[in-house]
This record gives C-alpha cells, structure tokens and sequence, in this order.
C-alpha cells in the first residue's frame, strides 16, 4: 500500500523520467539479447535516444542534442552500414563452450560487483535547490567553461582529432599500384 | 497560463497540419511544374485544374494491397517508413513561421518551441533521417533496396559535414544557435545571404542531397536500381516515403529561408509595423503584422520548393563517384575556407564587406593562380 501511495504521488517529471528509464533499460536488453545484430543497432539507437531524452530532462539541452547528432547520427549509421555489409546469417558458437561460458560469467559477475560497490561508495553530491543555477547545462555556460578553465585540454583534444583525421585519411589512401576498383 | 498552452497547442497542430498539407500539393506542383517545363499538359482531370489529384492519388494508395515480402524483416520493415515520416515532421518544430501574436495580453511565438539549440536539433533530426531509408532498405531483403539504402546513407554522411561546417558560418555570425535569435538578426533586408553567398549555395546544395533530390537521387535512380531503397515497398507504406521526402523539401526550404533569406522579416517592415499599429491598435495591428511577415515566409518557402524542382527537371543525375568528390574534395573544403573567411571578417568589425573581400580573394587564388601552379606540377610529371 506504502509503494502505491509512492506511485500516486509521483510528479509529472517523476512520471516522465521512469518511463524514459524503462525505456532506455528496454532498450539495453533488446540490445544485447536480440540475435540479429541489425536489431541490436536499432535497439541501441532507442536507448541513445532516451538517454537524450534524460539528458533534457536535466536541462542539459546541449549535450542531448550532440549525443543525438555524434552517437544516433554518426556513429550508428556506420555501424549499421558495416553491419549490412556483413553476412552475419551464422551464429557464434562461442558460448556452447563450457569454459567459455564459466569465464564469462566469473568476469561479468565481477564486473557487476565491482560497479555495486562502486555506486554503494560513490558520495551523491545534493544539489541546494536555492543558489543552484538552472543553466548550468546550457551551451553558452558549457562554453565559458572549456574556454576558460579547460583552454589548453580543449585545443590539446582538437590536435588529437587533427591527428586522427590523419590517420584515417592515410588508412584509406590507395597504395601504389592498388586496383582502382 | 491556460489561454497561453491552449494557443501554443492550436500553433503546433497547426504547423502540423500545414507540412501534411504543403506535402500534399508539393506533389501536384511537381507534376505540373514538370508537365510546364516538359511542354505537356499534366493533370488535369480531377477537380478544377485537377487540383484534387493529390486526394485521388492517397486515396488509392490507401486501397491498394499493403504487402510484405515473406523473406522480409517484418517489424524492420513497418518501422521504416514511420521513421521516415515522423524524422521529417519532427525538424518543423524549431523553425519560427512567424514573429509573436498576442492572445490575452501576452506574447507567444508562432514557432513549436524556441530552443537555444534549435540548430543542432535541425541537424541531429536531419542526420536520423537516414534510419528510415536505410532500415527499410535492409528489412526488404531484396539487393537493389539494400544498395539504395547504403547509398542513402554514404550521401546523408557525406553531405552533412559541409552542411555542418556551412551552418557554422551562419552561427559565427549570429553568436545564437536559437533559430529564432538567428532570423531576428536580420532584421528588414539585412538577409544572411548577402553576408554568407558561398555558403547559402553549398547549404542549397547539401539540402538538395539530404531530400535525395535530383540531381543526388542515386538511392533511388531507376535505370540502375529497379526504384532504389522502396522497391519492396507498396500500397501507403511507399507513400510515407515518397511523402517523407516532400515533406523533407518544405522543412529544407523552410530551414533555408529561414537561415539564408531572413525568414519573415521584409524590406519596410518597421514602416509597416508602425503603420498598422497606428489604424488598427497595439494589439491588432501587432497580430496583422505578424501574419503578413509569415506569408513573407511562405512566399519563400514556396520559392525555394520551385526552385527545387525546377532543379530536378532541368539537371541529370550525377554518377556516384562525381557526387563523392563533389563533397569530400569540393565543397567540405570551400565550407572550411568560407568559414575561415567568416571569422576574420567578423573579426574586422564589418563583416559584410570583408566578406566580400575575402570571397574576392579566395575567387582570385582559385581561378587565377591555381591553374598556373596545376600546370607546373603537370608538366613537371
């Protein structure tokens, strides 16, 4: 009876917030328990999406919106591209493997351990409601920041893409003598 | 508070019904602009000018058979054309139709939502667009809707990062990347185009190839294709996509009008707006001048729509490998020097003539010193 009081007295932020939770939680499991792989990509792309959702939720409009463009956008696509070029009609039998499966569940077992304790010893900072400013997640805030306090990091970060554009374009370079097409 | 949300919902219902409905007589200018520039006489027999061709055409597309292939993704395959059309529909939330009305004394933006990331929403929900293609594509197990579909999807990539680096340009500019505070910003005729040519011509460009519009309809060219990613598809499921895809041309042109021609500001509109206060009062004469600065927006957008098909029936399709280096060895890099030349005019404290200026120079190295450096390396070989 407590728990349906909880329910009843629930916001209509609460409200929005556990749905989208649900949601995204679906989405997760459909990701790793669907055997088609181009399911798992779709179901990703949902739980990139709730994510997002959350993230407005927090009034964190910017980081919603990148996640959107960089994660659903861009890297799904291609994701999805190289999946679809793939014949990937054969199952793994990796798992039928006892050894296999012993080690996997040790290691997921303790990766599970790991992250509980970790949640149970993590301090939650509690945000005062009263001098909080709704506007920390805005975009103009984001970028007073990371050109202020994070200058030199933020330009360090875009050599660090310089250099992997690089390499990427003398990855895909044809070599001499390459066939073209 | 009430008044307000109930106004809020009657606009977005509203700009709703109007996509649906631009959509729908999109395709009745398309085959009357192409009966035009193709000397015939086009539909004529439904209706007055056969203007209800287009409820005849839906209304069979709705009678006819909906089929799924046996060997097909089945959810895959519904879920494709949905993700196209509500992709299509949602990126009209953040466009302004208009200034402000004033219902019960308080001021409400004719537009779905006035975020300060109205841009990036644009873009991230133009960049999702390709999941219906390239789902659907997939889910009809068939190889010619397969290749329609990675074709799709390669061209949206590709065209995005001009697009992207082209609109950076706009933001620069502007310091907002609220679409509203954009168009404001070019208040009467001081229009973003007249600052940005270059990057007004490469954001039509990627606009065009983000509609899969010819001359980059590739994912759909019927003499290599069979139809390209729907040929599987029949009944009304095909005709959210092909729908989807007018849709996607109002929103571009909206978006473009919106960014590049100063959306619903209008040369004089100060006198206007004086005017009509003056004989109708505050509120009144507020509320005409808003109506008058959205059909200014329509007009465009209705320019732009032509200007679209005018493009698809007078230019032939590019060949795949042409549309590949048109972007990735073209237009990414004339976005990056324009947004260069952006930066440094912006940076001198007028903007429009530096801007120019820079256009001028960059137009001189290119056409002027780069053949003659070309034809050394040439003849050095």
């Amino acid at each position: 009876m407590q728990y349906l009081e909880l329910i009843k007295n629930l916001s209509f932020v609460q409200w929005t917030f556990y749905f989208l939770s649900i949601l995204s939680l679906f989405g997760a499991l459909g990701t790793i328990l669907s055997k088609n792989p181009i399911h798992s990509v779709v179901y990703l792309i949902l739980t990139f999406f709730t994510l997002s959702a959350i993230y407005l939720l927090l009034n964190a409009q910017f980081l919603a919106a990148v996640n959107i463009i960089v994660y659903a956008g861009a890297i799904m696509v291609l994701f999805l591209f190289v999946l679809m070029f793939l014949n990937l009609k054969k199952e793994s039998n990796e798992l039928s493997q006892n050894s296999m499966l012993i080690s996997a569940t040790i290691a997921g077992g303790l990766l599970g351990l790991i992250l509980i304790v970790a949640i149970k010893k993590a301090e939650t900072i509690r945000v005062n409601y009263n001098d909080f400013d709704p506007k920390t997640g805005m975009i103009e805030t984001l970028g007073k920041v990371l050109y202020t306090n994070y200058m030199l990091p933020f330009e360090l970060v875009s050599v660090l893409f310089l250099v992997a554009m690089s390499g990427a374009v003398l990855l895909a370079k044809r070599e001499k003598g390459d066939s073209h097409f | 508070m009430d008044t307000v949300l109930i106004v809020k919902a009657i606009i977005v219902v509203a700009i709703f019904a109007i996509s649906m409905l631009m959509a729908l007589y999109e395709t009745y200018a398309e085959r009357v602009i192409a009966a035009f520039i193709q000397d015939r006489v086009g539909p004529d027999r439904a209706g007055p000018f056969g203007l209800l061709q287009p409820l005849a055409d839906g209304g069979k597309l709705f009678f006819k058979e909906d089929f799924i292939p046996t060997k097909a993704d089945k959810w895959l395959f519904i879920l494709g054309p949905a993700i196209a059309m509500s992709t299509a529909l949602l990126s009209s939330a953040v466009i302004p139709f208009g200034d402000t009305i004033i219902v019960a004394g308080q001021k409400i933006d004719v537009q779905g939502m006035d975020v300060n990331i109205g841009i990036l929403w644009i873009f991230g929900i133009v960049s999702l667009g390709v999941y219906g293609i390239l789902i659907g594509g997939w889910a009809s197990n068939n190889k010619y809707s397969l290749y329609g579909a990675i074709r799709a999807a390669s061209q949206t990539i590709s065209y995005e990062l001009a697009m992207g680096i082209s609109l950076l340009a706009i933001i620069l500019m502007t310091g907002s990347l609220s679409v509203k505070s954009i168009v404001l910003g070019q208040h009467g005729i001081d229009w973003n185009i007249f600052y940005q040519p270059l990057g007004f011509l490469l954001f039509l460009t990627c606009s065009l190839a983000e509609c899969n519009r010819t001359p980059f309809d590739l994912p759909e060219s019927e003499n290599e294709l069979v139809a390209g990613y729907h040929t599987e598809y029949g009944s009304m499921k095909m005709g959210l996509y092909l729908f989807s895809e007018y849709v996607n041309m109002f929103i571009s042109s909206a978006v473009l009008a919106s960014l590049y021609l100063g959306g619903f500001n209008y040369p004089g509109m100060d006198f206007v707006y004086s005017k009509l206060v003056g004989s109708f009062g505050e509120v009144t004469g507020h509320n005409i001048a808003t109506a008058l600065g959205t059909i200014t927006l329509f007009l465009k957008i209705f320019f732009f729509i032509f200007l679209f098909m005018w493009i698809r029936w007078t230019l032939p399709r590019f060949r795949y490998d042409q549309l590949m280096n048109l972007a990735w060895k073209w237009m990414m890099p004339v976005a990056i020097v324009n947004l260069i030349i952006t930066a440094a005019a912006e940076l001198s404290g007028k903007p429009l003539l530096y801007n120019w200026i820079g256009l001028a120079i960059f137009a001189a190295i290119y056409f002027g010193l780069f053949p003659i450096f070309k034809k050394k390396t040439v003849s050095a070989n």
